[in-house]
């Protein structure tokens, strides 16, 4: 690894991200707004009006806090249906050229979930297990759908905020078309086209057999006249036989299409079951790097229309600091563990100063393959370019804690600024206590209720990952699905968790929710929490926004607390280290915490 | 109840509009952009012989296990290398199974390579990469096995050398990611030197 590089890389991917913030904020503005004007009107305006007669939507009918979280939620059902039936009879719809099955219900309800929530985990294979058109149509719909209806409760969120005494938050459906419409389509398309430029696939070929360049011999199970696995004397291991392999079969598909929203729109589930590890599905540099950049654009560019919106631009950048702090911290610690290795592994042979390499490709190397890891945790993302489950400990805890404190460095799209102005309510009503004043925020005042409705977040997005890890880990289908002993067992059930309940989707993947046995339990807990995750938060943070549309703005007085500035973006900072800190410390210790000190004195599992 | 109904109904209606522009049209449009643009590539950036027979990709890795070619990574896709079934090993940093393999590869890779017993292994070499089908090996590693692949193949190391450099994907724009030597292109580059015998009359020695 070639350090000055590598700051130089990170460097470039910073000032690439605060030089994208403000353009695309003021273009969020124009989008968010159902009269903004847009220089794709010309092309795109038809589209928009033909859809809302179609659909039988009056785009200047806006809706107050219940309206617009029941017509959201229909939306989202309505999709989640659409998609678990598509996924259930693949084997009956088009595009399916290498015949897959239809997934199991409980696969079918856990993918469904998955990607209606934009949580994107993936307990599916991709090349093994989608259909084309289950990818197309049943996947990528809710890349686009979810990622518009996350911005969308930021927006509503954001001019409750920003009304005076307002009784409504917007118009949801608007707000879905015109940010499919105007932002996440058009960077898409572009997007896609790039992305094939540099290798990826767009085709609807069936999976291409190679006559390999060598032949050779791999050992495989032999089977009976039934195909039953023969076992040896002992009736245990099964009986080996070599088979000479002279083909590679190449899975294809619409690939660019699909991966182009599933970064923008921090989607994150991959169309192969590597994930951007795969070289299809992020062929080089410089594809990584376009897609580390559009992971972090809209929930970056969303801080900088917020303080816009509230007429306090320096409000915005306070909390961008706050994300970008916590941001390079986790970073620092990811690349720095990676980058020191596995002492174990070091023993054995292997080059210190190549840092660790399992799970890794070679064309990122240590420090784009921790800039990735630390960016798709934070964000909610969960597209994975190296394998999580084989990072170092103190790497895997920091990858855990940027899921648990809640997915607001930076965030998904709209789910991150909306997750972190619920850490900033927090953080001016705790300042508010200290002061013994009334809790002000933005010339609003903060009541009990508003604090409810924070804490009701918190304690059930907490309470639902500490408590389904807790329940996997004493139970026989828990600890079948594990991959590692010891303490890193314990890591992939609270990863699984934690990025179920962030609605992240990466995962320590060596975890298996199908196992052989049929048992449902790992997909239907994952898929529970990932409801709840998302639930609990916008129905909360949509009362929330109606609460705060409802308050009168008073004008600030030499008492007013500033959420602009350094003490600000510290109290910011604190108040979610330590709610992360004190929720889930006890349980971080139990698994990479314990496993890093278990690591360097070269105990095995 | 009328406002769920009329919700149910624009949401239907919406879901279906969606479906025929974001999963019809578009997918449609880039596959069109793709393929008049970018044919090669959005088909798979494929290796193909003179009778059009194809022998894998120029992004994924194949098996190589003579010691007339370069090795790639070890692979944990399917039974290796199966490009049908990408995967890492998942294995965490405590995993005996993984610190096990490791210890195999290290010794079987300094045997290989005539290597002291305690001289380091590029990482790369024994570990396996995240999908299984890194088309790489780092330029240390590719090095090391530059000389072995020469003997085997009796050519003058030198040519080797430069064939290896030749399949050296740099930095992208000099800049991002990581060098990384092409493994099944280089082999592929190798087999299509005149054969031997030319060879020891060009290069006499």
């Amino acid at each position: 690894m070639h350090a000055p590089l590598a700051w130089f890389q990170f460097a470039l991917y910073a000032a690439a991200l605060v030089l994208i913030t403000k353009p695309l904020g003021l273009f969020l503005e124009q989008v968010l707004d159902r009269d903004g004007k847009t220089w794709l009107d010309r092309i795109v305006k038809p589209f928009e009006q033909l859809t809302y007669r179609v659909c039988g939507i009056d785009p200047t009918k806006e809706q107050g806090w219940i309206g617009y979280t029941f017509a959201l939620l229909t939306f989202s059902t309505v999709g989640l249906l659409f998609t678990y039936f598509i996924l259930r009879f693949q084997d009956h719809l088009p595009l399916n050229p290498q015949g897959l099955p239809g997934l199991s219900p409980h696969l079918a309800f856990n993918t469904a979930v998955s990607f209606a929530t934009n949580t994107n985990w993936q307990s599916y294979g991709g090349e093994s297990t989608m259909s084309y058109f289950s990818q197309m149509v049943g996947l990528t719909i809710h890349n686009f759908t979810s990622a518009a209806a996350g911005i969308a409760i930021a927006a509503a969120l954001v001019r409750g905020i920003a009304r005076p005494a307002a009784s409504t938050i917007g118009n949801v459906w608007t707000d879905l078309v015109r940010v499919t419409y105007y932002l996440l389509l058009p960077v898409s398309l572009v997007f896609a086209l790039v992305l094939v430029s540099q290798g990826m696939i767009q085709n609807f070929q069936p999976s291409i057999v190679a006559k390999t360049m060598q032949s050779y011999t791999i050992p495989v199970a032999k089977t009976d006249a039934a195909g039953h696995p023969e076992l040896s004397a002992d009736g245990k291991s099964p009986v080996l036989v070599d088979r000479t392999v002279t083909t590679q079969t190449l899975a294809q598909g619409p690939m660019a299409s699909q991966v182009a929203i599933k970064m923008l729109g921090t989607n994150g589930g991959g169309f192969f079951n590597a994930n951007a590890s795969h070289p299809y599905e992020n062929p080089t540099p410089l594809s990584n790097f376009l897609q580390m950049l559009s992971i972090f654009a809209i929930p970056s560019a969303l801080t900088y229309w917020m303080g816009r919106k509230v007429k306090n631009q320096r409000h915005g950048w306070a909390v961008w600091s706050a994300m970008a702090v916590l941001f390079v911290a986790g970073l620092l610690v990811i690349w720095w563990a990676e980058a020191a290795g596995n002492p174990i592994h070091q023993g054995l042979g292997v080059a210190a100063t190549d840092g660790n390499l399992e799970g890794k490709e070679t064309r990122f190397g240590i420090f784009n393959s921790a800039l990735f890891a630390t960016i798709t945790t934070a964000a909610s993302c969960g597209a994975v370019n190296a394998m999580h489950d084989s990072f170092t400990p103190l790497g895997g805890l920091a990858l855990l804690f940027n899921m648990q404190t809640g997915e607001v460095i930076f965030g998904g799209v709209g789910a991150g600024l909306y997750g972190m102005l619920t850490f900033v309510v927090l953080a001016v009503f705790i300042a508010g206590l200290m002061v013994g004043r009334t809790p002000e925020y933005l010339g609003k005042k903060i009541h009990a209720y508003d604090v409810k409705l924070v804490m009701l977040i918190l304690v059930a997005l907490s309470a639902t990952l500490l408590g389904g890890t807790a329940w996997a880990s004493v139970s026989p289908w828990g600890q079948a699905g594990l991959n590692n002993a010891g303490p890193h067992g314990f890591s992939e059930m609270l990863y699984a968790y934690s990025s179920a309940v962030g609605n992240n989707g990466s995962a320590f993947a060596g975890l298996t929710a199908n196992p052989a046995d049929g048992d449902p339990h790992w997909n239907l807990t994952l898929g529970l929490a990932m409801l709840i995750g998302r639930l609990l938060a916008i129905v909360p943070i949509l009362a929330l926004a109606g609460s705060f549309a409802g308050k009168k703005v008073l004008p600030a007085s030499a008492g007013t607390f500033k959420v602009e500035g350094v003490t600000f973006t510290v109290l910011l900072i604190g108040t979610i280290v330590l709610v992360g800190a004190l929720t889930f410390l006890p349980a971080l210790a139990m698994g990479p915490v314990v496993e890093h000190f278990l690591m360097n004195s070269g105990t095995l599992f | 109840m009328k406002a769920l109904l009329s919700d149910i109904k624009t949401s239907l209606l919406l879901t279906a509009v969606f479906a025929v522009v974001l999963c019809g049209m578009y997918p449609l449009v880039v596959w069109a952009g793709g393929q008049a643009f970018f044919a090669e590539k959005a088909n798979g950036s494929l290796v193909v012989d003179a009778d059009g027979t194809v022998r894998g990709s120029a992004l994924l890795a194949q098996s190589f296990t003579s010691p007339r070619t370069f090795h790639p990574r070890p692979s944990a896709a399917g039974t290796g290398y199966d490009a049908s079934a990408s995967s890492g090993s998942n294995l965490g940093p405590t995993s005996r199974n993984l610190a096990d393999s490791i210890r195999e590869r290290v010794k079987a890779y300094r045997l290989l390579h005539g290597l002291a017993a305690d001289a380091p292994v590029p990482a790369d070499a024994v570990t396996a990469s995240g999908s299984g089908l890194d088309p790489h090996i780092s330029v240390a590693n590719a090095h090391l096995q530059m000389v072995r692949v020469a003997r085997a193949r009796a050519l003058p190391v030198d040519q080797v050398r430069e064939l290896v450099e030749r399949h050296t994907d740099g930095r992208g724009w000099r800049v991002f990611g990581e060098p990384g030597v092409n493994v099944l292109l280089l082999n592929r580059a190798l087999d299509a030197l005149p054969s031997h015998e030319g060879q020891r009359a060009m290069h006499p020695r």
